[in-house]
């Protein structure tokens, strides 16, 4: 956490879920260059230690207005992403979720199809944005643009476009599609 | 001036940028985790022919160190990384190393010595080679990292030092996390660091000399005095260079760093990338009215004792907060505190904390709780154990 100048918590933190390959990691640091790209500072990390393919992995993403001092890793998010929905039967990835806390579900589905005590469900079909877009195929697509997209739509804390610059310079190929994904997502993420 | 290009990236990019543009001549290393992205980026930098230097792909660190020493020797200007079991292969190496009075940089990703097995953040494997003569800098964060490599490089390279320099950066918390960091213009770097030329002669063919040859019982005594000599008079050398670095380039170095210091009773003294959240939990304690304040060091080789007293001069209370230990005794900045205050009549309680090793976290919560336990020794002359354990999870010890 941090402290703004009447001692109010104003960091935000995110935490993506994915599997080894599907570019969580990716997504966590195309993420915080957006927002660095606008002024604020930021901190992105993958969960420390080893991955393997397939194996589910956490990816972090720290944003604030103000500089960012706190070292630790992060416990408590404001909001989780879930690249791969396989992951809902593997593991708890509202663990830690803050009590006005947001998911982002990549899911054809409703939101309204999932109940997570409570917090805020919002719902993108970021795979089939993905394969549409030329990004992976159906079993093994490159969905972590897309999901951006959808994040800039429902937190609103980082610009559509702030993405559209970062993923220039994080992305290795494909740009322009991973772009048209992103809005795509940005434009069709539901429960907003 | 040209102007400072901001970019987000990985602490091993922040010091392998700041190595690149010191111009490094020769690069002998050998990938460990947490620091294999700086030899890959360098080698990257050099095939993608933005960098004009050999990489030197070698068996092991101790080859690495090796190779550094006989690379340096011929006064190239030589750089490499390592970290945990590669800077304990090094070992005898570093020796030669400052005992020869070669400049090199080593940037160091700090990790946790075996066994048990880890890969995580803990100071211990620099803190084992502080007797090496090496000068050792640790960075709060990425941007710490790349100031410090460039830094270190024309700090060892003065003719009144002429040692070798470490440069830490905390395993994963920085050598994996994305910062937003400022890179300095070349055209400033290269104004700012000169090309070296050794003063003393070089390893030449056509002009035969030997370097790091025996000494025997009459000489080899004067040549450690001159070289802790050297590392003495480094203490200067550091104050002038960080303040040059601060005029060109904006940003304030120190071998010590004090925050909130000016009324504070306990003082929180930290070294690395813990310092972030210290400054946090300082800021909540001094919300609640708590005379609270804290030293980042930045200096561990040489020592920073002058500075630290200065700034600790009427605190009654100091929290020494280690990330190594040396099994039987201390950590070692109390250690090393503890013996600056042996003959002073004044001195405030030290208390001697260890706390993330092996990657253990630190939290605002754990600060808070060591800034509790020092004034409490104040306030009651109870001081407690000689060395107290932070964040443990009792159920392992049990």
């Amino acid at each position: 956490m941090s402290f703004g100048v009447n001692g109010e918590e104003i960091m935000y933190e995110v935490r993506f879920h994915g599997r080894g390959g599907q570019g969580a990691v990716t997504a966590a640091n195309t993420l915080a260059d957006a927002a660095f790209r606008e002024g604020k500072d930021v901190q992105a990390f993958p969960m420390f230690g080893v991955e393997r393919r397939g194996a589910p992995v956490a990816a972090f993403t720290r944003i604030d207005e103000q500089p960012i001092d706190i070292k630790t890793q992060i416990y408590e998010p404001d909001v989780v992403v879930v690249l791969d929905i396989s992951l809902l039967d593997v593991i708890d990835v509202t663990k830690g979720l803050k009590d006005d806390g947001k998911i982002i579900l990549n899911s054809a589905k409703d939101p309204s199809e999932f109940d997570f005590d409570g917090a805020e469900v919002y719902t993108v079909d970021a795979t089939t944005i993905a394969v549409d877009n030329g990004l992976g195929t159906e079993t093994n697509p490159i969905v972590n643009t897309s999901i951006l997209g959808a994040y800039s739509r429902v937190v609103g804390n980082v610009e559509l476009e702030s993405i559209f610059e970062a993923i220039t310079d994080n992305v290795p190929v494909k740009i322009e599609n991973n772009q048209q994904a992103a809005k795509d997502a940005y434009d069709n993420v539901k429960g907003v | 001036m040209g102007e400072q290009k901001s970019m987000t990236i990985k602490g091993n990019m922040a010091t392998a940028m700041g190595a690149k543009l010191c111009r490094p001549n020769v690069i002998p290393a050998y990938p460990i985790t947490p620091s294999t992205l700086f030899p890959e980026k360098m080698s990257e930098f050099v095939a993608d022919g933005e960098l004009d230097a050999s990489m030197i792909n070698v068996e092991s660190e101790h080859s690495a160190m090796s190779a550094c020493i006989g690379a340096a020797a011929t006064g190239a200007r030589v750089c490499t990384a390592s970290a945990s079991q590669g800077v304990a292969l090094m070992h005898e190496m570093l020796f030669i190393a400052s005992g020869m009075r070669l400049p090199m940089v080593m940037a160091v990703g700090n990790r946790a010595l075996s066994a048990p097995i880890n890969i995580w953040c803990d100071h211990q494997d620099t803190v084992a080679s502080k007797d090496s003569g090496w000068l050792q800098f640790y960075a709060e964060n990425n941007q710490e990292g790349l100031d410090l490599m460039i830094n270190a490089f024309r700090i060892g390279e003065d003719k009144r030092v002429l040692l070798p320099v470490m440069v830490g950066i905390d395993a994963f918390v920085l050598t994996h996390t994305i910062e937003g960091v400022d890179v300095p213009a070349q055209e400033d770097v290269d104004d700012f660091l000169p090309p070296y030329e050794p003063p003393h002669g070089k390893l030449d063919p056509k002009e035969p000399a030997t370097f790091g040859s025996f000494g025997t019982p009459e000489y080899y005594q004067e040549f450690k005095q001159a070289q802790v000599e050297a590392i003495e008079g480094s203490r200067d050398v550091i104050d002038e260079v960080f303040e040059e670095y601060e005029e060109m380039f904006g940003r304030e170095y120190n071998k010590a760093t004090p925050y909130y210091c000016d009324d504070a009773e306990i003082v929180l003294i930290t070294m690395g990338s813990m310092t972030g959240t210290a400054r946090e939990a300082v800021k909540k304690l001094r919300k609640e009215g708590k005379k609270v304040g804290l030293i980042k060091l930045t200096v561990f080789r040489p020592f920073p004792s002058p500075e630290l007293k200065e700034i600790l001069s009427g605190v009654k209370g100091v929290a020494v907060i280690d990330r190594n230990i040396s099994p039987g005794a201390y950590g070692a900045m109390y250690s090393d505190l503890a013996a600056a205050y042996t003959n002073e009549k004044e001195k405030p309680i030290l208390k001697n904390f260890i706390t993330g090793l092996g990657g253990r976290e630190i939290f605002v919560k754990n600060f808070e709780e060591m800034y509790e336990m020092t004034k409490k020794a104040v306030d009651t002359g109870n001081l407690g154990k000689p060395v107290e354990w932070i964040n443990v999870n009792e159920d392992v010890l049990r």
